[in-house]
């Protein structure tokens, strides 16, 4: 290939993915989260890893099947990430050290309630109503606890990444909410791009389902309550949706420059040809009722590819299943496709592994990638009472063949956040 | 260093510390002729002191009441600490300047309701069933809009909502090094045309309990009576005095800023960070290889080291500055603002760019640690070595 190949329509590296790896409630590795999805599979499941006794919502996502050092979000959130970064790298066909910067998406990780009844059981007694945390700290005078600090320190999940994996530089740990996966993806192609690197490591991970995560949620009224049958409860974009599952998960792709992918013979899986976004400054939690950031982030990340309307063949929906995001979302893929989006299929992975939230960027710009490789749409499961106001192709309940040559990925979260990716099969 | 129309340059400045609210009582302190009063509040979290917020009328940056109630003090101070940044560079209401600037806060996550925290703990200690206890008292305890106000991602959030700066947002997290990454990824922008104006920052609040336990988990907060940064005593405590503060920058493309006739602080020559093991040697070695990689044509003038006062790490990092710059002054901002974690480093570049373009002459901040400066400085670098890992390295050039 001429030098030229190797770039894209504004004469920047182009970036390839040639390496994936994903963990969801529907199971370990790629090839058996893939036949789960496209078979139309549900994940979702009745909590068991605390009592649910009393709670509205009593149904989640988690991922149930791994052996853990310790029971908390970091070692969980940590553990998802090891798994699919091996997988990642196993399938670019590198190993050694990576050499490259890594950016990981992962959750605002807050204390332990079991660490907090353990150090109330040392501490002594109250003087005070509210003094508990000056008990504590009596507590860790007398016998510090670094294993405690680590698991507080929101950079030890990327800490111990960068260790495993020979990654470059500072690894930056970010959140942008619900967007936080595509955001991660995004710096990595912007470092390819800067030539900073030849190659970027990017996760998505998020093991932080809780009873307190849960109940906050809850509070805000974004889940749904329709715990009985649990599969049945994430139906996007239907007439009765009534909230997101909570769930977890994680996915890992390598990104690398096309040239250097090409150089070394890796396989290239396909290419992450745009990236946009936009921030919201409606409301905290709601998205403005124009749709008008979200909008904007679809066309950024359009003409960051390079691509028209015309050539998505297939839109990866943020579609959570709440009232107001799949509304939204609606309202801004007909805005920026208008009459073109009837053709347009449009599926929401959250129907079957809900909402990983800090990873779905993630998660689903893998699947994105290999919808273009199967040549196999995800269908939008639960699809039975159509929300008359929503008219999409949400390749309903059952998955279609079809192949596709480009596909948009969106992702919208709290805070204002909104970021879209834009995946080709081919370079040009 | 010859200008270039892609140089990543300072135009705004906001800050706030201990000493005062915004770059006029900053700079005053940066000129004075002795280093300032050390502001300690010691009685409030006894055995530790630290450096507390000043008083800030919130209203001045925060006009809706609305606004202010749905954060906390930490996202309080970051939006407000941003507005200061905004209106510095001439940029507040600038609905076209802000609708398109790129945000990166480096930031960690929320206050607890230590009143609900140990209401449950309390309860917890007479009940076997805890688990179940929690799904109560959280369920009618927690108050809904608390969970907003400590999500990470919500300082950038509010300040989308209250400074409508939304060309991006996005949160960087990991205690010093978020705020290391969040200006080297904002300066890469910058230098690569990937964005032409950037709001960064953070912040961080010390007047905490639950902060302060993160340090104590591991006996690093200083104890007792306060003292200078490069002279704590290893007898009281770990060393680290935190301090409440919040810094934004405005960074902007010289090309960018000379276009609308910005006023510019400084230029960021180069920054870097990095991180990895710290023994035989190697956090040496790797701070060496920073500098070496951001000096290249000129000598530093002055340093502005961000160290924690961590016994150990802050020993280990004067000596090293002792070696590599025997000459240069160095100022330990610590031992006037307190160690602010994230936003630790970006407060190292604010400081150094109010110092650059006033062209103080900054007092020793430690008399009899610290070498007086003979003139205005032309180049300052800026440390941040992590209190347990992470470290990063900036060069400023003043504007001439």
């Amino acid at each position: 290939m001429s030098k030229a190949a190797y770039r894209d329509h504004l004469g920047r590296p182009i970036v390839a993915v040639t390496g994936m790896g994903v963990i969801t409630s529907l199971g370990r590795g790629l090839a058996d989260n893939w036949a789960a999805l496209s078979g139309g599979r549900s994940g979702i499941h009745g909590i068991t890893r605390f009592p649910v006794e009393g709670l509205s919502t009593r149904i989640a996502g988690t991922v149930d099947f791994v052996e853990l050092p310790a029971e908390n979000p970091v070692e969980r959130s940590y553990y998802y990430a090891r798994e699919t970064t091996d997988e990642a790298l196993a399938q670019a066909g590198l190993s050694g050290d990576f050499a490259g910067p890594l950016f990981l998406a992962a959750p605002p990780i807050e204390p332990e309630w079991s660490a907090r009844f353990a150090l109330a059981d040392r501490a002594p007694p109250s003087q005070q109503p509210g003094d508990a945390y000056d008990r504590f700290m009596a507590v860790l005078r007398e016998r510090p606890d670094p294993a405690l600090h680590e698991a507080w320190l929101f950079g030890s999940i990327s800490e111990r990444l960068a260790d495993r994996y020979g990654t470059r530089g500072l690894p930056v740990t970010l959140s942008t909410a619900c967007a936080s996966g595509a955001t991660a993806i995004q710096l990595g192609v912007e470092a390819i791009r800067q030539g900073r690197t030849d190659r970027a490591l990017t996760v998505g991970t998020d093991g932080s389902v809780t009873a307190e995560a849960l109940i906050r949620f809850s509070l805000l009224s974004a889940l749904s309550t329709q715990n009985d049958p649990p599969q049945r409860a994430s139906k996007p974009f239907t007439k009765d949706r009534d909230g997101f599952v909570i769930a977890e998960g994680a996915a890992t792709l390598v990104l690398e420059s096309l040239e250097s992918a090409v150089a070394r013979g890796a396989r290239v899986l396909g290419i992450m040809k745009g990236c946009g976004e936009k921030a919201d400054h409606f409301h905290r939690t709601r998205s403005s009722p124009d749709g008008g950031p979200a909008i904007a982030t679809i066309r950024a990340a359009l003409a960051d590819a390079g691509i028209s309307e015309e050539g998505i063949g297939y839109i990866n929906a943020h579609g959570t299943s709440t009232p107001e995001n799949d509304k939204m979302e609606y309202l801004s893929m007909s805005t920026v496709f208008g009459e073109g989006l009837s053709k347009i299929p449009v599926s929401s992975n959250k129907s079957m592994i809900g909402h990983t939230l800090t990873a779905a960027g993630a998660i689903e710009a893998v699947f994105s990638i290999q919808t273009m490789l199967t040549g196999t749409l995800p269908p939008t499961i639960n699809y039975t009472n159509p929300d008359p106001t929503i008219v999409l192709d949400v390749v309903p309940n059952v998955k279609r063949e079809q192949q596709v040559d480009a596909v948009l990925s969106n992702s919208f979260g709290f805070g204002g956040q909104n970021a879209s990716l834009v995946m080709t099969r081919e370079p040009a | 260093m010859s200008k270039s129309q892609n140089d990543v340059v300072i135009t705004g400045i906001g800050i706030v510390t201990c000493q005062g609210v915004g770059t006029e009582p900053h700079i005053a302190l940066l000129s004075a002729e002795r280093a300032p009063e050390a502001r300690i509040e010691t009685e409030k979290f006894k055995p530790y002191p630290i450096h507390p917020m000043p008083e800030i009328d919130w209203s001045t940056q925060i006009p809706k009441r609305g606004d202010q109630r749905q954060m906390e003090n930490w996202q309080r101070l970051g939006v407000f600490t941003a507005g200061l940044a905004l209106d510095d560079a001439g940029l507040k209401e600038d609905l076209e300047a802000c609708g398109t600037m790129d945000m990166i806060v480096s930031c960690g996550g929320g206050e607890r309701d230590i009143n609900v925290d140990s209401l449950i703990v309390e309860e917890g200690l007479k009940r076997n069933d805890r688990e179940q206890l929690l799904n109560e008292k959280l369920t009618t305890e927690l108050r809904p809009t608390l969970f907003l106000a400590q999500l990470s991602n919500l300082m950038a959030g509010n300040i989308s909502i209250v400074h409508k700066v939304t060309g991006s947002s996005r949160t960087f997290m990991g205690e010093e090094a978020a705020g290391i990454s969040a200006v080297e990824t904002a300066f890469a922008r910058i230098r690569a045309g990937q964005s032409t104006h950037t709001l960064v920052g953070g912040a961080f609040v010390a007047d905490r309990r639950d902060v302060i336990l993160l340090y104590e988990a591991v006996r690093y907060h200083a104890t007792g009576e306060w003292t200078p940064i490069w002279s704590r005593d290893p007898e009281e405590g770990g060393g680290i005095v935190t301090g409440s503060a919040g810094a934004f920058l405005v960074l902007e493309s010289r090309e960018h800023a000379e276009a609308r006739g910005a006023r510019i602080y400084a230029t960021i020559e180069e920054i870097g960070g990095d991180r990895g093991r710290r023994d035989e040697g190697r956090l040496e070695g790797r701070l060496d290889a920073l500098v070496d990689g951001a000096l290249r044509q000129t000598d530093a003038t002055v340093i502005f080291s961000g160290a924690s006062g961590g016994h150990e790490i802050t020993a280990r990092e004067k000596t090293w500055l002792d070696n590599r710059f025997s000459d240069v002054p160095v100022r330990g901002y610590g031992s006037v603002t307190g160690h602010a974690l994230e936003s630790q480093f970006p407060l190292g570049l604010a400081l150094a760019a109010l110092t650059l373009s006033s062209g103080a002459k900054v007092p020793a901040f430690e008399p009899g640690k610290e070498k007086p400066m003979s003139g205005p400085a032309d180049t300052a670098v800026v440390t941040t070595v992590g209190h347990v890992r992470g470290e990063g390295v900036a060069v400023l050039k003043a504007e001439k």
